[in-house]
């Protein structure tokens, strides 16, 4: 595996916000079939790092490789092709929620291919099944469960059967069960379809139950890359904190103490 | 200092809204015209749907706002052109300043309040929602597939609300012209379009074809710049009427304007 091209490669990616510097020169290779995890607290930049392999962003400074080509310097008729190999499930699950869950998941095959609409039907039957939800094609998304949104917002990332398919939180505000539910189905699907999948979460549990490597991120940085064992034995602090889910350590949550007396009497 | 850095602040960024504005609209004349050659046509069920709404359902708002404009026109005239002895010309009064003016902009500014907060809404919580994002991964065009049709269906329907409701107004004119002030409604009928020339007509659809384009960019350029959850998308649909209604003012007054000095 580790002989491969990687599928994606971040090669010294920097970004700003106004005066925030968000992503502070991050190098990733993620390998085609497996299931690469990013991890990190609230703020470290893991959702600004997705935006970027997605190319919703362009970066500052680097470079984002995705399936061998330089991203940030395509125009938005040459990036279309490679948009159609990979499929993303966002946070909120963002199903169009003036279309039916069928048409949600059939709408890139109705825009991109010219598929018969008898086909088109057969395989959204088949997408649905895929997360265990065939019957539900004529429901709104308003009479969804958050956990079915989510796993309809999958369906759709797997439509037009893609190379690479990114989750970004896809345990969030899911109970225990779901969760566990979650993981497998992303854990199946890689396997079975053996796609690459790059999973955005905070979600230790998840973590330890998905991940072939992770990569844990703070302040913009990559801190550490390995896989689970190597993670879960890390000797690095940060990594050994976000790990345990400890209040102490190098990561802090509350701003020094020194200047409070002064920020009261300012 | 302070007072000149917020004038400057302003300034810039009133500068980047309506160079972005330019840029959509841009975009979206691209992707009508350019598009089709791409193999890339407007969805038709799109544009039906954002006509029907657009148009059809607004029919009858604009039907009561033409009809009692009608009325009112043909009472406030009575009331000066008495003086003269001269209530006849209540019929060329309603229907002129109708089909020149009134027409054009109290329909736009009721499908502004109506259409335009509802594009705004509808593209601003798709914004939040992560749904716009969605539609750009999946390499589907935001411009193309959401306000390509909300632009074409308002550009084609906005001049046929218009006529609809010239023909509303001078008939609520009529009804006050003819069972009111006891006029005969043949020389009513006449007087109206002897003095209603096709300029008077051709001149209100251009305005209305304008302000068609004004409420669906502001609409959407307002919508697809939402920020901010629930409370964003509330402040945008606010922002899009309110500089919908100050854009079609401003520029009936510029059209006007045009319109009276090249004598067209």
């Amino acid at each position: 595996m580790e002989k491969q091209e990687p599928v994606i490669r971040v090669i010294d990616l920097k970004k700003k916000f106004g005066d925030r510097q968000i992503l502070s020169g991050i190098n990733l290779d993620i390998h085609k079939g497996e299931i690469f995890v990013i991890m990190g607290g609230s703020g470290c930049g893991k959702s600004t790092l997705l935006r970027h392999l997605i190319g919703a962003l362009t970066p500052d400074e680097g470079s984002v490789y995705l399936l061998g080509q330089d991203i940030s310097k395509l125009n938005e008729d040459q990036m279309d092709p490679i948009r159609k190999k990979i499929g993303m499930s966002y946070q909120g699950s963002a199903l169009f929620d003036s279309m039916t869950v069928g048409e949600n998941v059939s709408l890139p095959l109705r825009e991109h291919t010219k598929l018969d609409p008898n086909v088109i039907s057969i395989m959204v039957k088949m997408k649905l099944e895929l997360v265990g939800l065939r019957g539900f094609e004529n429901l709104m998304p308003s009479q969804l469960s958050g956990g079915m949104k989510k796993r309809v917002g999958i369906s759709r990332a797997f439509a037009m059967d893609p190379e690479i398919v990114f989750y970004d939180e896809p345990t969030a505000g899911l109970d225990p069960i779901v969760t566990a539910v979650m993981d497998k189905l992303i854990v199946d699907l890689s396997k079975a379809l053996s796609v690459t999948s790059v999973v955005v979460t905070h979600d230790m549990n998840s973590v330890f139950r998905i991940a072939d490597r992770i990569a844990m991120l703070y302040e913009g940085r990559v801190v550490e890359v390995g896989t689970r064992d190597e993670i879960r034995n890390s000797k690095n602090p940060y990594v050994q904190q976000f790990v345990s889910g400890s209040p102490d350590g190098p990561i802090k949550f509350f701003q020094q103490k020194d200047d409070y007396l002064e920020t009261l009497t300012a | 200092m302070n007072f000149v850095e917020a004038i400057g602040g302003v300034v810039t960024t009133t500068y980047r809204h309506i160079v972005d504005v330019f840029g959509l609209l841009w975009d979206t004349v691209a992707w009508i015209i350019i598009g089709p050659f791409k193999r890339k046509f407007p969805k038709r069920e799109g544009i039906s749907e954002q006509m029907v709404f657009a148009g059809i359902q607004s029919f009858v708002i604009v039907f009561f706002v033409a009809f009692f404009t009608g009325i009112v026109i043909a009472m406030q005239s009575a009331y000066q052109l008495n003086k003269f002895g001269a209530t006849i010309y209540v019929a060329a009064m309603v229907s002129v300043s109708i089909a020149r003016e009134l027409g054009p902009v109290l329909t736009a500014l009721v499908v502004a309040g109506r259409v335009g907060a509802a594009i705004t809404a509808e593209i601003g919580s798709m914004k939040v929602s992560e749904q716009i994002e969605a539609l750009e991964t999946m390499a589907l065009n935001p411009v193309r597939f959401l306000v390509v049709p909300r632009f074409l269906a308002l550009i084609v329907m906005l001049p046929c609300l218009t006529i609809l409701s010239d023909i509303i107004g001078v008939i609520g004119g009529f009804l006050v012209g003819v069972y009111n002030m006891g006029l005969n409604p043949y020389r009513y009928i006449d007087f109206s379009f002897n003095f209603m020339t096709w300029k008077d007509v051709s001149t209100g659809l251009i305005k209305s074809f304008t302000f068609g384009v004004i409420i669906s960019i502001i609409g959407c350029y307002m919508g697809l710049t939402t920020k901010g959850g629930a409370e964003g998308v509330g402040r945008a649909t606010t922002t899009s009427v309110v500089t919908s209604f100050v854009l079609i003012i401003l520029f009936d007054c510029i059209l006007t304007g045009i319109f009276y000095f090249s004598n067209i």
